[in-house]
């Protein structure tokens, strides 16, 4: 997963910007001055929120099986038997039977594993796509300001004011539907979150006084960016990345269901689902468990996502560490008065 | 007031503008128009003559302005598929996508400020926890599935709800709005816990606790109005957003809609509609970008005051 | 009670605030501290009390605590508030809200955050005659514009429609303490009123806060740090270290001759007290983390006369002279130095 959080560590003592949070910024435990113990490493932070750790795994799970599904399965996924057509879910037909068999018998479990391959291979790198670029530009644009940063930001006001299935309606109405234009639109859509995010922090740090003393030095404003701002910026981009990737994978699902996206033979989870849709009353599974797939993923990549922001912001990582009793005590909602 | 409207009429204007050459461009961009508007099975000569009659064979410039011109008198051409104006079969189409989308904004916003102040009131509590989740997975529910899902459940195996069309009561709107409802509604709420908890800490909700201000006065006096702006940003990219939603649900449940229409040139390759589509669901976005604009500034005199970009 | 209270009551009188034995303990992340430990004071009407102490001595969680303000991390652990001889601690929460206002007030720090930024400041202003009197809208809109007369802000009819954002920071000061004495109050709580402003604006809001408490014969609990506003507008002090008192009595008596070595190190870092040419004082070193809080004297580590006792006992407030008390075990070898 592009998103596993670094650990925050280096980045804690950073005076950085709070990433834009919206989220929960109650009490300010800083009334009392807190003893600062070794900043905590993130696997013990992961550990030590169940809902988060569940979710690392199910993410490594699903990468896990995508990457070696096809070397394990081999053509288990294409493989016909019309006499094993529409098996429900049961244990008597070996491993590849466990999640019953598609119109054609084939095995859904391994259609299913094979199709998180796809999905993953048009999610990730357009995620990838759009980070890069939109934090580039974004970054760019956000150190010089003035025009190029007007100019940057217009576009990508321009790119987000249209719903991002309306644009790729429209782009694969007039490029054929393949993974790489999939990808590529996907892309293109999304790079203005990340130009946006980039961009504001890169103008916020602009005017600190370190970036200055580089500058003074004769530092280059690429290197300047490189090494000074992509530091600072990179926990917030990459939060905002596991976020996107739960909002990419559901655009392509979508698009592949509408029957714009993946085309068969190729197979994806939104596919599968549009294919199970005529089984419906016979076949259930057929349409359910994909879209179980896709929950499950996105959930879980959802949960990163937020756990990942109280990670990085060191304001909020307390929260992560209090022990869950006294948590709750802390958390308790009014002072009794 | 109205300067300011005036200013965001025009920087939202250029959005527009863009589309309109976009579409033009695009177009133009696989290198021959033709083959966009004409089926594939198209003879070369009823090629030449479709470029000759559309004016395809002019120089660039000359098209743009042939394009521009037939904009403006809402003139798309004719659907292949039926022969009608585009333009009427889009305008006939979009009074039911915008019924379903307008009543679907109204739930979600409603529910979304009553369960978001709910759950922001007590932060952490086992419930706020438990909301939290919910609009989470709410949020990451692909809606085609959860549409086909409930079909699945309302439709085949209780059959208490029809599973398609847009005849009868008020039943046949259930599905669709919730589909639709489903994805902002969970988003929307947890925008509106987030910054109903950043309001009810703020010191000016201390401020009115210390006057004496009853909690009811506190929530919705005074920090409801706080979040109201951004809660207001993110209700209108999702209102935007619906476009997306309302492409899906009315394909899957059959709403004649200017989703399914879009849906529909698309995979019969119906180029004239589906610009004339586009370029509509285009101004009705700008509309509410508008809108949006509108109420922002009536919430708040610093927007009001503050020259915008 | 056996600790005699600055304003202990010489004729009788009951007083208009009595705190006793009040601790509030905060919910953090490294566990429950104590934010304030067993303070007690109290004050008259027309009289002004400063509570005088370093930033995070306490001395605004008493006021909010005394107010029914907490976070709720925060709650009173023990104690007592009467206000007009009631303990407010015992009361409901709407019997605690209808006081508020009319009986006890608070003007926080900072006018900018504390006025509501989307509301026009005679909505704000009117608001407790709404709420307290159950005004119409356009009733209370005359007695906020009267108000701001009041307060001296000018042409209050038109500026009445004008928001926070739109005053200087000492009108805005002005808006929020004509917001504290609508309905004058027998208590008013200032917390900080004059920190966040220029020196010329400080002394003519003390001067404002002086002429209400004249006008409604309030008693004031003054919270500051600066002991030339505690000189200049107290009649009594309770200096807070550590989330404790460890001196109280009339003003001019504490500064002629403090009891308190603490004290006195706060008096001999103001530059005014030292002579030219000679180096400025301070206390040396900083207060101790809440979490870490020594067994016997509070202020041992930097006291410059500790010795053993201090560590294994600490101090009470003892009773030295008619009106004042110090918690230290040796105020009188300080007195004679």
């Amino acid at each position: 997963m592009t998103a596993t959080p670094q650990d925050p560590g280096p980045t804690a003592q950073d005076p950085g910007p709070a990433p834009q949070d919206p989220g929960p910024a109650p009490q300010d435990p800083a009334a009392a001055p807190r003893p600062a113990p070794r900043p905590a490493r993130w696997w013990t932070l992961l550990g030590g929120d169940r809902f988060a750790a569940a979710a690392a795994v199910v993410l490594g799970l699903v990468l896990t099986a995508a990457l070696l599904g096809p070397v394990l399965l081999g053509d288990a996924a294409e493989r016909q038997d019309l006499r094993a057509s529409l098996r429900p879910p049961s244990l008597d037909h070996g491993v590849l039977g466990l999640l019953g068999t598609d119109v054609l018998g084939r095995s859904m479990l391994a259609r299913l594993i094979d199709a998180a391959g796809t999905t993953l291979s048009v999610a990730l790198p357009a995620v990838v796509c759009s980070l890069v670029i939109g934090s580039a530009i974004g970054m760019w644009a956000g150190y010089h300001g003035g025009l190029r940063e007007s100019a940057a930001m217009r576009v990508a006001d321009v790119i987000l004011s249209f719903p991002s299935l309306l644009l790729a309606v429209v782009a694969l109405y007039v490029f054929t539907p393949s993974v790489a234009n999939l990808v590529l639109i996907l892309a293109i859509t999304r790079i203005p979150v990340y130009l946006r995010t980039a961009r504001a922090e890169a103008a916020e740090l602009r005017s600190r006084l370190f970036v200055d003393a580089a500058r003074t030095f004769g530092a280059g404003s690429g290197a300047t960016i490189y090494r000074h701002i992509l530091p600072i910026t990179l926990p917030t981009l990459l939060t905002v990345a596991t976020v996107d990737f739960s909002f990419v994978m559901l655009t392509e699902s979508s698009l592949s269901f509408l029957g714009i996206g993946i085309q068969p033979p190729d197979v994806s989870w939104g596919l599968m689902v549009a294919q199970g849709r005529q089984y419906l009353q016979t076949a259930w599974w057929i349409a359910v468990l994909p879209g179980v797939a896709i929950v499950i993923t996105t959930v879980s990549a959802t949960i990163i996502a937020a756990w990942a922001r109280l990670a990085t912001d060191p304001a909020q990582r307390w929260r992560l560490t209090a022990p869950r009793a006294r948590r709750a005590r802390a958390n308790r909602g009014e002072t009794p008065s | 007031m109205v300067t300011f409207l005036r200013k965001r009429v025009v920087s939202s204007a250029i959005p527009l503008l863009f589309v309109v050459f976009g579409v033009f461009c695009l177009a133009r961009l696989t290198g021959d128009p033709v083959n966009l508007y004409l089926p594939l099975s198209a003879t070369p000569e009823q090629r030449a003559e479709f470029a000759a009659a559309n004016g395809l064979d002019q120089p660039v410039l000359v098209q743009l302005w042939d394009y521009l011109g037939q904009i403006a008198r809402l003139d798309f051409g004719e659907s292949l598929r039926t022969g009608q104006s585009a333009a009427e079969m889009v305008f006939a189409a979009f009074p039911a996508t915008l019924q379903l989308a307008a009543v679907t904004m109204l739930i979600a916003v409603a529910g979304a400020v009553l369960i978001g102040c709910a759950a922001a009131y007590r932060p952490n509590s086992p419930a706020d926890r438990v909301c939290s989740f919910l609009s989470m997975t709410a949020a990451s529910i692909p809606d085609f599935w959860f549409a086909i899902m409930g079909v699945l459940v309302f439709g085949v195996t209780l059959g208490w709800l029809p599973t398609s069309g847009v005849t009868g009561g008020a039943e046949v709107w259930v599905l669709p709005i919730a589909t639709l409802l489903i994805r902002p509604f969970g988003v929307l709420v947890q925008v509106v816990r987030g910054a109903m908890v950043a309001a009810l800490t703020a010191p000016y909700t201390r401020v009115a606790r210390s006057k004496g201000a009853s909690e009811k006065r506190v929530v919705f006096g005074h920090a409801l109005r706080n979040a109201a702006m951004p809660a207001l940003t993110v209700a209108g990219d999702l209102a935007i957003g619906l476009v997306n939603g309302a492409v899906v649900v009315e394909t899957i449940f059959g709403w004649p809609g200017i989703g399914k229409l879009m849906i529909d040139s698309v995979l019969q390759r119906d180029f004239a509609v589906l610009q004339a589509a586009v370029l509509l669901t285009a101004v009705t976005i700008f509309t509410l970008n508008i809108l949006i604009d509108a109420c922002y500034a009536l919430l708040d005199a610093r927007v009001r005051q503050a020259a915008p970009a | 009670m056996t600790v005699p209270t600055p304003a202990a009551p010489p004729s009788g009188a009951e007083p208009a605030l009595e705190v006793e034995n009040l601790s509030v303990d905060l919910n953090t992340a490294s566990g429950t501290v104590r934010a304030v430990d067993g303070i007690s004071f109290a004050v008259r009407k027309g009289v002004t009390l400063a509570l005088l102490g370093e930033s995070g001595c306490g001395k605004s969680m008493t006021a909010l605590a005394v107010a029914g303000l907490l976070d709720p991390v925060a709650e009173v652990a023990e104690g007592a508030v009467r206000v007009g001889g009631t303990d407010v601690l015992r009361l409901g929460r709407a019997e605690r809200k209808r006081l508020a206002g009319p009986v006890l007030s608070i003007v926080f720090q900072d006018a900018l955050t504390a006025l509501n930024p989307v509301q026009t400041v005679g909505a704000q202003l009117g608001e407790p005659f709404r709420i307290h009197q159950g005004l119409s809208r356009r009733k209370a809109r005359e007695k906020a514009v009267e108000l701001m007369r009041t307060v001296g802000i000018p042409e209050p009819r038109a500026r009445a429609r004008s928001y926070p954002h739109q005053f200087s920071g000492g009108m805005r000061q002005r808006l929020l303490i004509a917001m504290a004495v609508a309905l004058g109050p027998d208590v008013l709580i200032a917390d900080e009123p004059t920190t966040a402003l220029d020196v010329t604006v400080q002394a003519q809001i003390m001067q404002l806060l002086a002429d209400l408490q004249a006008e409604h014969d309030m008693a004031v609990v003054l919270i500051t740090h600066d002991l030339a506003v505690v000189a200049e507008r107290a009649d009594n002090v309770a200096v807070m270290y550590a989330g404790t008192v460890v001196e109280t009595g009339p003003v001019h008596e504490v500064f002629a001759a403090p009891g308190h070595p603490y004290t006195r190190g706060l008096l001999d870092s103001v530059p005014e007290n030292v002579d030219r040419g000679q180096r400025l004082r301070s206390v040396p070193g900083s207060p101790p983390e809440l979490t870490a809080i020594p067994a016997g004297c509070v202020f041992q580590a930097r006291c410059p006369m500790a010795r053993d006792r201090c560590a294994e006992e600490r101090p009470a407030l003892t009773p030295a002279g008619p009106s004042r008390a110090a918690a230290c075990h040796f105020s009188e070898e300080l007195a004679s130095a």
